[in-house]
């Protein structure tokens, strides 16, 4: 077979699991040879038995192995791959290992060091956004002096506000302020809370979103030129980690949707952005604005709801920019159609607090029929080791409307066998039923409530 | 004096510290009350503690620290006060 003209002719992948596969099907598809590392405890994995060449380059630990820069390095000089995929997690986003593959004459499948390092930090990424006209949580843009100028900025931005630490961190050290008196009053205590707490009395104020929904934006770039693949909601979200994920969002006014697909493609241009990447946004429901949070210089774990909707092959068009093409899509020839929704199947426990329950999978039948579509790295009979992340596998659907793709998801759901071990699938079924999920009236805070409320019941009715 | 093994329940990494730079939870001939973090066991990135279920004399760690462990396989003893 020939291939469409990558320049990349052998393609080692430094990651596992699912996206190894899916990754090693988009180079497949291209003609590039692949070449699959492997810890010692996934020498049989399935990306390892679709590989054309197969390395062990450590052993079960993932700090040992495939976080270990070394030993991936000393694979890639070895196979002789022309180009290394490193997935998402893991060395991802890690500019050293970004710069030492290039060093070596190899191309790494993502942005180059310089780019990760600079929206990998949070001040340097907003700031690229403030100069690519791109808005951000608006607040007082470092600390302020004092009660005077912290009342100028809360009654710019609009109430609530938050007073934050300026030395803080990880949510500690955070008051709202709901109006002028509430401010007034809470300042001073905030800042002698700051110098009891972090030893320095600076704080500053940002807007407080009561109501967000967490909506991103795909984007691909050649390092001249990029387009955007319209967006993602992600809002139904444990502990930071996205559970459930549609395209496009429904609550997204079009006049906004347009702005913010706007703006994710100037700041990716703005930074000359080389592959596939994601911008991060808050939406404030109440006043009906986004504001950039962050960018994922990788391919995404959702990324195939965008590939459902749009017909895009984001694996392929990345190698192929990779490959040195320039971006073969342009602007008006990207279209959204339908709705997809992706849910994760993880192995944990919803009804214990997630715990995770690794094992054998003795029992593993995937959905089928038009529209959906099962992203695994497992097969029956595996056993699925406990050193690694607990993603089995993403159940995508597809359908002309979302009334249609929920319908296709209890479906899915419904003929998906896989055990004996708890997953969450049996928590996706339990979502179904929940009317703000057939009506999509969720925001950041929805799903952690509603377990909350959940535990609560079993509780009592154990 | 009874000694009695702590087994591990769930597969995964076993460590004897909360952290790397920080010190084992338990040394040998420490006290041991029951509650007690005797190590962590980090299970698909999840770090599950393992409290001690007896009180007594910690004996010593059976698992290094950091490897991996299967159910069943000894984490570490103790000798059993009366």
């Amino acid at each position: 077979m020939t291939s469409q003209g990558s320049g990349i002719k052998k393609l080692l992948i430094a990651n596992r699991g699912e996206i190894a596969v899916r990754i090693i099907r988009a180079a497949r598809d291209l003609g590039i040879r692949t070449v699959q590392v492997v810890s010692e405890a996934d020498r049989e994995m399935l990306a390892a038995r679709m590989a054309d060449e197969v390395m062990v380059i450590g052993p079960v630990q993932a700090a040992k192995s495939y976080l270990d820069i070394d030993a991936v390095l000393k694979a890639v000089s070895e196979s002789g791959a022309d180009a290394v995929h490193p997935g998402y997690g893991f060395l991802s986003e890690s500019a050293e290992f970004a710069r030492r593959v290039s060093e070596l004459g190899v191309t790494f499948c993502g942005p180059d060091a310089a780019t990760i390092e600079r929206m990998g930090d949070k001040v340097n990424a907003r700031t690229a956004a403030i100069e690519a006209g791109v808005p951000v949580v608006p607040g007082s843009d470092g600390r302020v002096a004092g009660l005077d100028a912290a009342v100028e900025v809360a009654e710019r931005i609009g109430y609530p506000v938050m007073i934050k630490a300026a030395a803080g961190g990880g949510g500690r050290g955070i008051r709202i302020a709901n109006t002028r008196e509430e401010l007034i009053a809470a300042l001073p205590t905030a800042m002698n809370e700051a110098r009891a707490g972090f030893g320095d009395d600076g704080v500053y104020i940002e807007a407080f979103i009561r109501n967000a929904r967490h909506i991103e934006v795909q984007i691909l770039g050649d390092g001249t030129r990029a387009v955007h693949l319209f967006e993602r909601e992600c809002s139904l979200q444990r502990r930071r980690q996205k559970v459930w994920e549609e395209a496009p969002a429904v609550a997204l006014p079009d006049s906004v949707r347009a702005d913010l697909c706007a703006a994710a493609v100037r700041l990716a241009e703005g930074v000359s952005y080389r592959g596939a990447g994601t911008l991060e946004y808050l939406y404030d429901m109440d006043r009906e604005a986004f504001y950039f949070i962050e960018m994922n210089t990788r391919i995404q774990v959702e990324h195939p709801i965008t590939e459902m909707i749009t017909g895009v092959d984001l694996l392929r068009e990345m190698l192929l920019i990779m490959g040195g093409e320039p971006l073969s899509l342009k602007q008006e020839d990207i279209t959204a159609r339908g709705h997809a929704i992706e849910v994760r199947i993880n192995a944990e426990n919803p009804d214990k607090n997630f715990f995770p329950a690794p094992g054998v999978l003795e029992t593993l039948k995937v959905p089928g029929g038009p529209g959906v579509r099962f992203d695994t790295g497992v097969c029956e009979g595996d056993t699925i080791p406990p050193y690694y992340d607990s993603l089995l596998g993403k159940l995508i659907v597809w359908d002309r409307t979302r009334d249609a793709a929920l319908a296709k998801l209890a479906g899915a759901l419904g003929e998906l066998q896989i055990g004996p071990k708890p997953t969450t699938a049996s928590l996706h079924a339990a979502l179904l039923m929940a009317p703000d999920i057939i009506s999509g009236s969720v925001s950041t805070l929805w799903l952690e409530d509603w377990l909350a409320t959940r535990a609560e019941d079993i509780r009592k009715s154990a | 004096m009874a000694i009695t093994q702590i087994e591990a329940a769930l597969p995964g990494l076993v460590f004897h510290r909360p952290s790397p730079e920080a010190e084992p939870f338990k040394a040998p001939g420490d006290a041991v009350a029951v509650g007690d973090t005797l190590a962590l066991v980090e299970v698909m990135k999840s770090f599950i503690p393992i409290e001690a279920e007896v009180a007594g004399t910690f004996k010593g760690y059976a698992a290094p620290d950091g490897e991996s462990i299967e159910p069943g396989d000894v984490l570490c003893e103790i000798e059993v006060s009366e």
